[in-house]
């Protein structure tokens, strides 16, 4: 097969991390070329790099035979690369055609437009009219807008940064066969996933990144979703010993909690059971999207949950929402820091009001105490060595690691009986890292139960004394972190469906 | 190019200007439209603002006047503004404001003659519960239902219209009014009539509430647990409810205050200022507290300003049509030009300028 963009040692560094490194592969003409790896290896600042976001540092890029280097975006356009995002950028108000024209370098006359987006959507099995306004448009189908606007220009190379992540089992049905029907006309597809069995179904070539570098490129159909997982999770980490102590009583059970999804792409729990006891740390792993939030959400307080799915210290706690867990010892931090964790516009000492009202006395007879509200606040910057110039700084003038350490820290500090975090350390630098998750395994000697829910399998095997998986939902069965190794991990966190494939293969 | 950058956090020195600032762009430009107008600005703008106060001849009656117009100003946007920092925008203010003024003057009706001393307060309490009432439709709907408070509460303003209406011409017509339209008149009936409190300073009980208003909701805002909630609901309703605040409440409490302080106003007027329920007894109050609620930034100080200097415009608008025989609707533009250039001048709060070359993507 023919090559139609070859990359050749391309690398970029930020400031603390080397996002690629030295990344090289070739993608053929009429080919579906799989990108894979877990959050934070680099994934998009290459695909950046190739649709002129953003500059390499060194390495250059070979496109049907002539020097590639674009310089914006545009230019990659012009060259016959487009890309659609996993965020997309349209106007609710305009139409579909309008919205279309807006992403052109010359548009058309609306007309013309118009008749031009329909012959592409029947071409390709993408039901859209150009006239409905975007506003009422499903994900899905505002999806297929931003499909249709590369479509129209004729490009050569379509980039698709995680696709399905928006859409239901159906729209992915619908989204597959125009991919398919693009390659059998000869446009290349870049594909960027970490859903190793939608790969597995659809693409001819994959590359896997971790930490920035190319870690092997093989051919989906031919391996297994296990192999691909290892290959995107490393064999390097080292199974930690099993930690000695002895674990308490349970201090939270969840009895076959089954919640629906609380939105249009939100993701229902399907019967979780967990249990989790004091002095011990139960990690839950799975891709990103199969209930993480979910089940936090659950955990917390904030979605309340049937009667008789959770039980706090024996006591039934579903119906009980959460300033009443809270008052009762069950603490949580949330993946997302502004905004869920955090409000972004107030300060500091105002966020430490947000979860500690309570538990630290700041409220009075239903007045704030702001005083003590301040040095609660200057407690948590101080110990967890957050770097702000202090606790009347609003929230979202701190960096993404400080705020993390200053969300995680002010639940610890409140001394829970039970911490649940969603991503304690994403986007925390290394060594702040490694204190958030200190600071959490002190918090289990001192008798705490504490489940960490990440997409950090390092992370997990390095603080848990029990791993479980989220599937699409589903939580399979803890099991010692001990006896576990990345074969079995891989198959817990591909659910019943890698079990099989895997029990095949022998 | 010019660029627009955003602050790390709103800044504090233009939090204050731009309201000054605002002031200033609508006097130059107010100026220059009454200048078009072929009315001299410099004296339009003295009318408008200075006269009222220390003309002479007219501030003996106008001085009052400034109490008068800026108490339910200041009463209904303190209501509207906790709401406003919580995110739930009444814009119906205006109905709310007629339906206490209409259950307060019944209830009180219902009892005429009496000259009982308690008959007031009741009718205040009615008044309260009359707008706060009206202010729970779009709040229920909302929370039940999901529909939108701003269409929801707006159109009930018309709604009330039409029972203002019917109230004047039937059912609390004056019996002893020889057929004329409106109720009995408050100002004769000294049991419940919302007079002076200090004779010739315009200080109603509408006023007092006014002030106790801007007391109560400084005190909410700034130290009270509830407080704390309305604002960060309105700053980040995903971390209000992980925080264990209960959105439907927020809504519940917000609407519902906001629906009584413009209840009250109501009632003061019609019993005071007004005099009587008639027609034409609203004046636009409950859409002009919207622009006080925003000059005065939603915060209580403010409001107590920004409510006294929207009065100002009113008085001296009035004096303006009087003296140099403006029109009525240039003062409305006025008005409004008050709020444009509030919310222009606004983007520097949370944006700097930044007059940088044309390179960054």
């Amino acid at each position: 097969m023919d090559t139609l963009l070859s990359i050749r040692g391309l690398t970029k560094a930020y400031p603390g991390v080397v996002a690629n490194d030295d990344v090289s592969f070739d993608i053929g003409k009429g080919e579906i070329h799989a990108l894979l790896g877990e959050n934070g290896a680099g994934k998009s600042t290459l695909v950046k790099m190739i649709f002129g976001l953003v500059k390499p540092d060194a390495g250059e890029m070979v496109l049907d035979g002539a020097a590639y280097a674009p310089g914006k975006p545009s230019d990659a356009r012009r060259s016959g690369v487009a890309m659609v995002f996993q965020h997309f950028s349209l106007f609710e108000a305009l139409d579909v055609a309008e919205n279309v024209a807006l992403g052109m370098e010359n548009p058309p006359k609306p007309r013309d437009l118009a008749r031009q987006i329909r012959e592409v959507s029947e071409t390709y099995g993408l039901p859209l009219d150009p006239t409905r306004t975007v506003g009422t448009l499903s994900a899905g189908e505002r999806q297929r807008v931003e499909i249709i606007r590369c479509l129209l220009q004729n490009p050569r190379l379509l980039i698709m940064d995680e696709p399905t992540s928006v859409l239901t089992p159906q729209e992915v049905e619908i989204l597959f066969q125009t991919l398919n029907k693009l390659r059998s006309e000869g446009t290349s597809i870049l594909y960027i996933s970490h859903k190793l069995e939608e790969i597995r179904t659809l693409c001819d070539e994959a590359t896997i990144l971790r930490l920035g570098k190319n870690v092997g490129t093989c051919t989906p159909r031919e391996v297994t979703a296990r192999q691909m997982a290892e290959l995107m999770v490393g064999s390097s980490f080292s199974t930690p010993e099993a930690r000695a102590g002895e674990k308490g009583e349970v201090l939270l059970r969840t009895d076959t909690l089954s919640l629906p999804a609380p939105g249009a792409f939100g993701t229902p729990l399907r019967e979780v059971s967990l249990e989790v006891r004091a002095g011990e740390v139960l990690g839950i792993g799975g891709v990103a999207g199969n209930g993480q939030d979910e089940l936090l959400m659950a955990l917390s307080g904030e979605r309340l949950a049937p009667a008789g799915t959770i039980f706090f210290k024996g006591q039934d706690v579903s119906r009980i929402g959460p300033i009443g867990r809270r008052d009762a010892g069950l603490l949580s931090g949330p993946e997302e820091r502004l905004g869920h964790a955090a409000a972004p516009n107030m300060s500091l000492t105002e966020n430490a009001v947000l979860t500690a009202a309570r538990r630290e006395g700041l409220v009075q007879g239903g007045f704030i105490d702001w005083g003590k509200s301040k040095s609660f606040a200057e407690k948590v910057i101080e110990r967890f060595d957050v770097r702000t110039p202090g606790p009347g700084t609003a929230a979202r003038a701190l960096s993404g690691g400080n705020l993390q350490k200053f969300v995680v820290g002010r639940e610890i500090l409140q001394s829970p009986d039970v911490f649940i975090v969603n991503q304690p350390t994403w986007g925390v630098d290394a060594a702040a890292a490694a204190a958030i998750r200190q600071a959490l395994l002190d918090l289990a000697a001192k008798g705490a139960a504490i489940i960490v829910i990440s997409q950090d399998l390092d992370e997990l095997m390095e603080i848990s004394d029990r791993f479980a998986a989220l599937n699409e939902g589903r939580l399979s069965p803890a099991r010692a972190v001990a006896e576990l190794d990345i074969e079995k991990i891989g198959l817990m966190m591909g659910g019943a469906h890698d079990m099989e494939v895997a029990h095949v293969d022998g | 190019m010019i660029r627009l950058e955003k602050r790390p956090q709103p800044s504090r020195l233009w939090t204050i200007v731009t309201p000054l600032l605002a002031v200033v762009l609508t006097m130059v430009v107010g100026g220059i439209m009454f200048a078009l107008l072929g009315k001299p600005p410099l004296e339009a703008i003295r009318t408008i603002f200075w006269d009222p106060l220390f003309h002479p001849q007219f501030a003996g009656y106008s001085r009052p006047q400034l109490l008068v117009k800026a108490g339910p100003l200041i009463l209904i946007a303190i209501g509207l503004s906790i709401g406003f920092k919580a995110g739930i925008w009444n814009i119906g203010a205006e109905g709310q404001y007629i339906m206490g003024a209409v259950t307060g003057a019944a209830v009180g009706l219902a009892f005429y003659p009496s000259d009982s001393v308690l008959l007031f307060p009741l009718m205040v309490v009615a008044g309260a519960l009359g707008g706060w009432a009206w202010a729970m439709i779009p709040a229920v709907l909302k929370t039940r239902l999901g529909t939108n408070e701003i269409l929801v509460s707006l159109m009930l303003v018309y709604v009330a219209e039409n029972i203002l209406a019917s109230a004047s011409s039937s059912w609390l017509r004056n019996p002893e009014g020889m057929g004329f339209p409106g109720s009995r008149n408050f100002k004769q009936w000294p049991a419940v009539f919302n007079d002076e409190l200090v004779a010739n300073t315009g200080m109603h009980w509408g006023v007092v509430a006014a002030f106790i208003a801007v007391i109560a909701a400084y005190v909410l805002m700034a130290r009270h647990i509830q407080g704390f909630n309305i604002r960060l609901t309105g700053e980040a309703p995903r971390a209000a409810r992980f925080s264990g605040v209960s959105p439907a409440r927020i809504v519940i409490l917000c609407l519902g205050i906001s629906g009584a302080l413009a209840g009250m106003a109501g009632l003061f007027e019609v019993t005071g200022p007004a005099g009587q329920i008639t027609i034409d007894f609203n004046s636009g109050y409950g859409f002009t507290a919207i622009i006080v609620a925003f000059l005065g930034r939603l915060h209580p100080v403010g409001i107590l300003l920004a409510g006294l200097l929207m009065a100002l415009t009113y008085i001296g608008g009035e004096l303006a049509q009087l003296m140099l025989g403006l029109p009525g609707a240039s003062i409305q533009l006025f008005q409004g030009m008050l709020l444009f250039f509030l919310l222009a001048t606004d983007v520097f709060t949370n944006y700097r300028i930044r007059f940088a070359k044309g390179e960054l993507a």
